[in-house]
C-alpha cells in the first residue's frame, strides 16, 4: 500500500489498473480524458486500449469485449452518453459476462461543457446501477470495484465522477494491479445477443427482476451510509456529500449516497425518524424524488422547493448557506466576500499561431452576411472572433448548416468543423446534406488531432493512442466519397491561397468543402518545428489597429504602436493582413 | 474540528500552476499529512486565468471559499487583484510583481490597471507582498522556474518543516532541472524573507 497525491482522473485509472480492466475504449471529453491518456501511456501495459471515433462506437466495442468476458472500460463526458445512449439502453437487457464501466462524467457548472445533464438518470432510465463517488479515494475505490460489481449482477455499471472529482487532487491510499490476464472467448448465445422482438421482451423481465436484488447489495457494500445523529437529517450524494461533512453539526443525521438504484425501503426507514429531511445534491434532484416518495408527512427541503439550486455546482460555502435556510446552524459560517469589480476579462483564447485564427478572420472579411454554425473543439473560441454562430452538439455545424440552407434562408451559410469532429458525427451530416441538396460551405479546420482535450491522436493524426502509425484516413476522399464535387485543401497560413478558395467555393453549388490544414501548434511545437519569430518595424507602423483586431495574443500595443510579444510562434499571418507591410521576420541583432 | 491551512494558487495557463500544486501536496505527503486540491484544466487553460486551490490538512472537499484562503500565491498581478476576495481578513498574498495584459485590453478596449493601481487596491487591507520573480527565475538559470522561485518566496507562510517543500521540488521537477529548481526555491526564499517582515516588497 503506497499514498500518492493524485489527480481524480489518475486515481480512476489507477483504480482500473487493480481491478484489472482488460481492454479501455473511450472518445476525450473534459473532464474524462486523462483516464485514457493516463492508461495509454503507462509502461506495463497488458490490456487493449483505443481512442475510439466517437462514443456509441467506444461503448459497442467495449461491451462485445465485455461479452467475451473481459473486463472492459468505456470513458466519456457526459453528452458523450447521449451519442452512446444508444447501445446503452439495449446492453442493459443484453447484460454482460466480463465487467463492464461506463465512466460518464459530469461537469456542474459547465466548466467546459454545452449542458449540465445528469448522468445518474441514464442509469436510472437504462435501470443499471451507478456509482456516484464523493472524494479522490472514493473514486479509486469505486473505479476498482466497480468490474466486479459489474459481473455480480450482469450488468454494465455506471461510473459517474464528476468535475470537481476528475479534477480535483488528494492524498490517495493504492494497492497493487494484481497480474490477471483474460483472454476473450465469445459463446454464442442468440437469446442473449440477438435482441428480435422474442428475446428482448424476456431480458426487459430479466432486467426488471434484477432491480431489488441490486439495490439491497449496493446497500450491504456501504456506498450508501446512514447515521442517526438527531431529529433532522441531511441527504447527500457525490461531491456534495463532502462540503455537508466539513459542516455537518453533531447532533444533525446524516445519509451520503453513492450508489443507485437506492433501496426505498432502507431510505423510508431513515427518513421516517426524522422531523425533517434536507437533500443536497448537484445537478437533476435524483436522490430528492428518491426522498420524497417515502417521505409521508416528514417535511423535506431541497431543489423542488427551491432551497437548493437546479444549476451550477455546489461549494461548502453553498452548502452552509442552504443549511441555514433550512434552519440548521452549519458547523463554521463565511464571511461576504466581494470580488474586485472593474477587471479586464482573461477568457481562453486560440493560441498565438493557431491556425484556426485566419480562417475565421478570412470568413469574416469574404462572407460579411454570412451564417456561420460551428462545432465543439478549440475553435468555437472562434465566437470572440464573430465567426461562431451556433454550437450545440458534436457534428452539428454540418446539420445546423444544411438546415438553415432548406430553410430558405438566402445568405451564405459557412460552417465549421474540426477534423476529430467530422470523424466523430460530422461524416453523416455531409452525406445528408449532399443527398439531399443543400447549399453551403463546410471548412473542415484540421489540425491532425483532438487538441481541446489535451491532444488526443484520431484517424487523421496517423498514430493509435498507443503510438503505433497508422496511415491518416483521407478527409479529401472521404468527402468525395459523401458526394462533394468541389474539395479543396489549403493551408490556412497562406491567406491568399485560403481566401481565393472560399471566394470560389462561394460561386458552386451544392456542399463545398474546404480542408484548412496545418497541425496544431502546440503539437507542433512539441514536435520540434520552429518558425522564426515576427516583429513590427515601429517607424513603419501607422497605429492603424487592423493586425491588432486579428486577436493574436501574441500582438499588443507599446503606445500606439503594434508590438509583437515573444508568444509569437511565426505562423506570419499578421504580415500578411497588415496594409503597410510593417510586420517582418525578425531579425536578431 | 482543525482547521486546513488553504492556499489559494492564480496565474494564468501555461504559468506551472499544476506543478506548483503538485509539490504543496507532495510537501504534505512527506510530513504524512491529509491534503486536498482543485485546478483549472480544459478550455480553461488555452491562456486563459486559472485558479488551484490547495488545503493542507484537509479531509474534506476541494474548494476554498472566498474569504477564508490563508494564504495567495499569485503568478500575475491582475490574476491577484481579480481572485484576492479569496482571501481571509489578514490572509498574506505572495505576487509576482510582473503581468501579462490581457488580449481583451487590445481587443475590445478594456482598460487594464497599472501596476500602482493594482497594489493600492490589494493593500487596502490585505498584505501583498511582491517578488521579482521571473528576474530571480533568469537567475537561477531558466525563466520557466519562476513557479519555484514563488514557492520558495511563500515557504516563510506555510506550515511545513523547511525541509519538506525543498524535497518536494526534487522529488516533482524533471530530473534535468533539479539543479536550477533547486536554486529557483532557494533564491526566492530568501526574497520572501523581507515579506515575513512585513516588507511589501522582497
Amino acid at each position: 500500500m503506497t499514498t500518492q497525491y493524485l489527480l481524480g482522473n489518475e486515481a480512476i485509472a489507477r483504480g482500473c489498473l487493480e481491478a484489472p480492466v482488460h481492454f479501455v475504449t473511450g472518445y476525450p471529453g473534459t473532464p474524462s480524458s486523462d483516464v485514457i491518456d493516463i492508461l495509454r501511456s503507462h509502461p506495463e501495459r497488458d490490456y487493449y486500449i483505443e481512442w475510439s471515433v466517437n462514443e456509441k462506437v467506444a461503448l459497442e466495442n467495449a461491451l462485445a469485449a465485455a461479452w467475451c468476458g473481459q473486463r472492459a472500460l468505456c470513458t466519456m463526458k457526459h453528452v458523450g452518453l447521449n451519442v452512446a445512449a444508444d447501445p446503452l439502453m439495449t446492453s442493459a437487457y443484453t447484460g454482460v459476462t466480463g465487467g463492464l464501466v461506463i465512466m460518464s462524467a459530469d461537469d456542474p457548472f459547465a466548466h467546459s461543457s454545452q449542458n449540465e445533464q445528469d448522468s445518474r438518470c441514464y442509469a436510472l432510465f437504462a435501470r443499471v446501477p451507478c456509482l456516484d463517488p464523493a472524494t479522490i479515494q472514493e473514486a479509486h475505490d469505486m473505479a476498482r470495484d466497480a468490474f466486479s460489481l459489474s459481473e455480480e449482477f450482469s450488468l454494465p455499471v455506471i461510473f459517474r465522477p464528476t468535475t470537481r472529482i476528475c479534477h480535483s487532487k488528494g492524498d490517495t491510499s493504492l494497492g497493487f494491479p494484481p497480474v490477471s490476464p483474460r483472454k476473450g472467448e465469445f459463446h454464442k448465445n442468440p437469446q442473449q445477443y440477438v435482441v428480435i422482438p422474442a428475446h428482448t421482451r424476456i431480458l426487459h423481465k430479466k432486467l426488471n427482476q434484477k432491480q431489488p436484488l441490486i439495490k439491497k447489495a449496493l446497500v450491504g457494500k456501504g456506498y450508501n451510509q446512514a447515521a442517526v445523529r438527531g431529529r433532522v437529517a441531511v441527504v447527500a450524494s457525490g461531491i456534495a456529500a463532502s462540503y455537508v461533512q466539513e459542516i455537518l453539526p453533531e447532533d444533525v443525521s446524516f445519509m451520503k449516497i453513492g450508489a443507485y438504484p437506492i433501496d426505498e425501503e432502507w431510505l423510508a426507514q431513515f427518513v421516517q425518524k426524522h422531523e425533517k429531511v434536507l437533500v443536497i445534491e448537484e445537478l437533476h434532484p435524483v436522490v430528492e424524488e428518491a426522498v420524497r416518495q417515502v417521505a409521508g408527512s416528514v417535511p423535506v427541503h431541497g431543489k423542488k422547493d427551491g432551497k437548493v439550486p437546479f444549476e451550477g455546482e455546489l461549494s461548502t460555502i453553498a452548502v452552509a448557506g442552504i443549511m441555514q435556510e433550512c434552519g440548521i446552524t452549519p458547523l463554521r459560517t463565511f464571511p461576504d466576500s466581494v470580488p474586485a469589480g472593474d477587471l479586464p476579462a482573461r477568457p481562453p483564447i486560440l493560441c498565438a499561431g493557431c491556425m484556426h485564427r485566419p480562417v475565421f478572420y478570412s470568413m469574416r472579411k469574404i462572407f460579411k452576411e454570412g451564417i456561420f454554425p460551428s462545432d465543439i473543439g478549440c475553435y468555437t473560441l472562434g465566437l470572440q472572433l464573430g465567426a461562431v454562430d451556433t454550437t450545440i452538439c458534436m457534428g452539428a455545424s454540418i446539420t445546423v448548416g444544411s438546415g438553415i440552407s432548406h430553410s430558405g434562408e438566402e445568405h451564405d451559410i459557412v460552417a465549421t468543423i474540426g477534423d476529430s469532429t467530422f470523424l466523430h458525427t460530422g461524416i453523416p451530416g455531409l452525406l445528408n446534406a449532399v443527398y439531399n441538396g443543400a447549399k453551403m460551405i463546410l471548412v473542415i479546420l484540421d489540425n491532425r488531432i483532438t487538441a481541446m482535450t489535451g491532444h488526443q491522436p484520431n484517424p487523421a493524426t496517423g498514430e493509435t493512442a498507443c503510438g503505433i502509425p497508422m496511415p491518416p484516413v483521407s478527409l479529401e476522399s472521404l468527402c468525395r466519397a459523401c458526394g462533394v464535387v468541389y474539395v479543396e485543401t489549403v493551408d490556412p497560413y497562406d491567406l491568399v491561397s485560403l481566401q481565393a478558395a472560399l471566394k470560389n467555393a462561394q460561386e458552386q453549388p451544392g456542399v463545398k468543402v474546404i480542408i484548412a490544414r496545418q497541425p496544431c501548434v502546440i503539437t507542433a511545437r512539441r514536435a520540434g518545428i520552429r518558425r522564426g519569430r515576427f516583429q513590427v518595424e515601429p517607424n513603419t507602423c501607422t497605429e492603424c489597429g487592423i493586425c491588432i483586431k486579428f486577436g493574436c495574443p501574441a500582438l499588443e500595443k507599446a503606445g500606439e504602436k503594434a508590438y509583437i510579444n515573444d508568444l509569437c510562434s511565426g505562423c506570419g499571418v499578421c504580415a500578411q493582413i497588415c496594409p503597410s507591410g510593417a510586420i517582418g521576420k525578425e531579425v536578431k541583432r | 474540528m482543525s482547521r486546513s491551512y488553504d492556499i489559494l494558487l492564480v496565474g494564468i495557463g501555461g504559468q506551472g500552476i499544476i506543478l506548483a500544486s503538485n509539490i504543496l501536496g507532495e510537501a504534505c505527503l512527506i510530513e504524512g499529512r491529509s491534503v486536498r486540491g482543485a485546478e483549472t484544466h480544459g478550455m480553461a487553460q488555452r491562456g486563459g486565468s486559472v485558479e488551484g486551490h490547495i488545503r493542507i490538512d484537509g479531509n474534506f472537499g476541494p474548494l476554498i471559499a472566498p474569504g477564508t484562503a490563508d494564504l495567495m500565491i499569485a503568478f500575475d498581478m491582475l490574476e491577484a487583484l481579480r481572485y484576492s476576495h479569496f482571501l481571509a481578513p489578514g490572509g498574506h498574498m505572495v505576487i509576482n510583481s510582473h503581468f501579462v495584459i490581457p488580449t481583451s485590453v487590445f481587443m475590445q478596449g478594456a482598460t487594464a490597471p497599472s501596476k500602482e493601481e493594482i497594489l493600492e487596491r490589494l493593500g487596502r487591507d490585505r498584505n501583498p507582498c511582491l517578488v521579482d520573480a521571473d528576474t530571480l527565475a533568469e537567475e537561477a538559470g531558466s525563466p520557466l522556474s519562476q513557479n519555484v522561485v514563488m514557492i520558495g518566496a511563500a515557504s516563510w507562510f506555510m506550515p511545513f518543516a523547511p525541509g519538506s517543500l525543498s524535497g518536494a521540488v526534487e522529488r516533482l521537477v524533471p530530473k534535468k532541472t533539479v539543479e536550477i529548481n533547486r536554486k529557483a526555491f532557494d533564491l526566492g526564499r530568501a526574497a520572501g524573507k523581507a515579506c515575513r517582515e512585513g516588507s511589501r516588497d522582497a
